[in-house]
């Protein structure tokens, strides 16, 4: 059973295709990278799928109620908006707004689940707004965790953490599809797509250009025709690594 | 005083509160409004210092046990309705703006308190007085009375009528202004009335009064300013006290022609 | 549960005292045989018509001005936003004033609330029309600040050509908001309104907390963001459009008493919502009393007290936001 369909979903801005005709699923146990320049559509995609804007085609999403829905995928927007300074742990716990707000024991599980999962289990009484922005992002994701949903969104979730957070991060995300959730995370960094993503969805210019494992979809020759970049994709003992060498014309 | 007279009277409107004085029976009036006791507002002040003041709130008057209450149909609105609410009498009077107005008021006072012969009498030696007063005379000035807001009284007012007893011309009746308007402090002076009336200044300044005293008005050398404004603002018989006034001073005007 | 306790404990005390006090003092045992109906009947009256509307009344218009500002500031997610914003009271102040103006106020009593009232409404309904059930905030604002920019312009318009200065002065008198002398019938018309549109706003609590995490993450929790804005408009009209045709235009307290209590709340906007009703009955309760304790010869309206409180208390906050950020 996928835990997200996709058929043929489009969204236009005026007469122009933000995202155009984009089918694909998403099965439990993947981490899927969302990739491609600015502009391709990538939170334009992420959003339409989730019904939070109009479009023409399918979402199995999207037809869901809004509490089905809530229930069945986590989002984490890219503004990290905290509009109060609540504390971490009462953050957290907005996760379980979709949730039966009566199962209190269950509730309380959840939450602390969450925190120690992204270590926040220190800061819990902190006023979240006090927080480093890489100490915020965290606890957003505790939120998105202990929403308890299979499905997981997540729109530039590392952009802006120094380099041990985007991998705990990413560490995080694949530890939740190892465990039978999936993961759909659009990145930029290319390299940390490649090293934790189990499949890569190449967008451009709203549509899909490649769609698999990371190793096929960043060719060279993608590289120069999408990103317009010339770089070179290396097979390290370490795993694959993308040098990024000069901008093309 | 008669069965039906009320016993107990509380006045909440300056206006009512001085006509209450003039004609209630000893004792008859309980309470008057706090402007009673105020010089500056009130022609009876000085008689009014014996009746304690009220502040016009529903409690006041309500444990005042009065049998009638008297207001102005300005006064505040929540009270009266509060008043008329629980059950009380409360009779409203209209500002008067004419002499008979005046003496409607006067009447209708001596009637409410049951002072219906007391009332006949201050009714007799109004007309009498206003009949001393009043004359046409052959030359009459022409006369504008200046308001804050550059407004001028027009010839239906009070303040219209108490000029034109006084044998004066009201500048608003040529400019076609019957009920007073709005006069420019401009067209006030290029109008060259033969005298301009303005009322005396208020401790505290304002824009609206102080441009009463504005230096032009008082190059005019036509500036008079009325001393006695408690007399003109209610209908009671103090207006006549106005009207001999403004006798006075039309006739200073007449000598100097 | 300590806070609301504490609140409740405040309101209450604050009421009990505004009860005690009138412009005549009454000796406590005539306060309360008076308010259930024993002694002297003109006590009784005193208590029972005048005093117990009066303190009844402050209490349900603070509750209301203080939740429909927590309201308003959760849903804006600005801590300067209060209920004025979407126009309700300028709008019922406009109603007034042509009450007032064209004579209508003295046609039969309560017509100048029920005016007022209906202007609240009318307000809303324009809002609705121009900004529409959905979109974002923003147009929600600008909406509202036309409305009462419109509002504003008509009443001046009113008194401009007021050509009647008592007329006029009982307009102003009126927009500096007053408690004095309303009686168990205007109580009759706000209550039900106030305890409708207050429901309404108690409603939105899950949805404001929420919004801590902006639109989008509301939204993917489930929120409707049409149903809250809808409730949230109909909530304050009702609430804020009742409170203002009764007891005029009283300002700061949608503004001041959710940011006095937003620390005490852990700033959770759903806690926020009810603290800052309680809290708002008892800045109101405190501002009607110094109105009757304070000058009682010169009439001080309850708009003015309201604002010599509240002004320095708002400054007072900034000065230490100031200082700790």
């Amino acid at each position: 059973m996928s835990l997200l369909a996709l058929d043929q979903l489009t969204v236009t801005r005026g007469q122009c295709p933000v995202v155009d005709s984009v089918s694909l699923t998403v099965e439990p146990g993947e981490c899927v990278g969302l990739i491609g320049p600015n502009g391709a559509g990538k939170t334009t995609l992420l959003r339409a799928a989730l019904g939070l804007l109009p479009h023409r085609g399918r979402s199995s999403l999207a037809t869901l109620s809004a509490r089905d829905r809530a229930r069945a995928a986590a989002w984490l927007p890219q503004s990290r908006e905290i509009a109060w300074p609540v504390t971490v742990e009462t953050l957290v716990a907005l996760g379980r707004l979709p949730h039966d707000s009566r199962a209190g024991r269950v509730q309380a599980r959840a939450v602390e689940t969450a925190l120690e999962r992204m270590e926040l289990g220190a800061f819990r009484h902190r006023k979240a707004t006090a927080l480093s922005g890489g100490e915020q992002a965290r606890v957003l994701i505790a939120r998105a965790l202990a929403q308890e949903a299979p499905l997981l969104l997540a729109d530039e979730p590392v952009a802006g953490l120094d380099p041990a957070s985007q991998i705990f991060t990413l560490q995080v995300f694949e530890a939740l599809a190892r465990e039978g959730h999936a993961v759909l995370v659009s990145l930029h960094d290319l390299t940390l797509a490649a090293r934790h993503c189990t499949r890569l969805v190449l967008l451009d210019r709203g549509r899909v250009a490649a769609d698999g494992p990371p190793l096929e979809v960043l060719t060279e020759a993608r590289l120069a025709e999408v990103f317009h970049l010339r770089g070179h994709m290396l097979e390290t003992p370490h795993g694959p690594l993308l040098q990024p060498l000069d901008v093309l014309r | 005083m008669g069965d039906g007279a009320p016993g107990r009277v509380v006045s909440l409107n300056v206006c009512t509160d001085q006509l209450a004085l003039l004609l209630g029976a000893p004792g008859q009036l309980v309470s008057v409004s706090r402007l009673a006791h105020d010089p500056r507002s009130s022609a009876m002040a000085g008689a009014a210092r014996a009746i304690p003041a009220n502040g016009a709130s529903a409690e006041e008057v309500v444990l005042l046990r009065p049998d009638l209450v008297v207001a102005g149909s300005y006064t505040a609105r929540a009270t009266v309705e509060m008043l008329l609410r629980l059950g009380y009498r409360v009779e409203r009077f209209e500002p008067a703006r004419s002499l008979e107005d005046a003496r409607e008021n006067i009447r209708r006072m001596g009637a409410l308190l049951g002072r219906e012969a007391e009332a006949a009498e201050v009714l007799a030696a109004f007309d009498r007085r206003l009949a001393a007063l009043a004359d046409q005379p052959e030359r009459r000035p022409v006369v504008a009375y200046y308001l804050p807001f550059n407004e001028t009284a027009g010839t239906r007012s009070l303040t219209g009528e108490i000029l034109a007893a006084a044998g004066m011309e009201n500048l608003s009746e040529a400019r076609g202004l019957p009920y007073g308007g709005r006069l420019p402090l401009e067209a006030l002076v290029l109008a060259h009335p033969d005298l301009i009336l303005v009322s005396q200044p208020y401790d505290s300044p304002a824009q609206a009064t102080s441009m009463l005293q504005h230096p032009a008005l008082q190059a005019t050398g036509t500036l008079r300013q009325v001393v006695d404004s408690p007399n003109w603002i209610c209908g009671t018989p103090a207006v006549l006290d106005a009207v001999a006034a403004m006798r006075a001073l039309r006739e200073e005007w007449e000598a100097t022609q | 549960m300590k806070l609301a306790l504490s609140l409740t404990l405040l309101t209450a005390a604050l009421g009990l005292a505004s009860l005690m006090l009138g412009y005549a003092p009454l000796p406590p045992r005539a306060v309360l045989g008076g308010l259930v109906g024993a002694g002297d009947p003109l006590h009784v009256m005193v208590m029972q018509e005048i005093r117990l509307p009066r303190t009844a009344l402050a209490v349900l218009v603070g509750a209301a001005l203080g939740l429909s500002g927590a309201a308003m500031q959760g849903y804006l997610r600005n801590p300067l936003a209060e209920p004025g914003l979407i126009g309700v009271s300028g709008s019922a102040a406009l109603g007034a004033v042509i009450a007032l103006q064209s004579g209508l106020a003295a046609a039969f009593a309560l017509a100048l609330p029920l005016t007022a009232l209906l202007f609240a409404l009318g307000a809303v309904g324009l809002i609705l029309l121009l900004a529409g059930p959905r979109g974002g905030s923003l147009t929600l604002i600008l909406a509202g600040i036309a409305v009462s920019a419109l509002a504003g312009a008509l009443t001046s318009l009113a008194l401009n050509l007021s050509s009647n200065p008592y007329a006029t002065f009982e307009i102003v008198f009126w927009m500096m908001g007053s408690l004095a002398d309303r009686s168990l019938s205007h109580l009759a018309l706000a209550a039900p309104l106030i305890a409708l549109g207050g429901a309404t706003l108690l409603t939105l609590g899950r949805g404001l907390d929420a919004l801590t995490l902006g639109e989008d993450g509301a939204q993917a929790l489930g929120i409707s963001m049409t149903s809250l804005r809808l409730r949230l408009l109909f909530g304050t009209a009702a609430a804020v459009g009742a409170a203002t045709a009764v007891a005029g235009a009283v300002g700061f307290v949608g503004l001041v008493v959710p940011h006095l209590l937003r620390p005490l709340c852990g700033a959770r906007p759903s806690r926020l919502l009810w603290a800052s009703a309680l809290g708002g009955a008892a800045m109101l309760l405190t501002a009607d009393i110094a109105v009757r304790l304070v000058l009682p010869e010169r009439d001080l309206k309850l708009g003015v007290v309201m604002a010599l409180i509240g002004a320095p208390l708002f400054l007072h906050l900034i000065y230490k936001t100031r200082r700790a950020g």
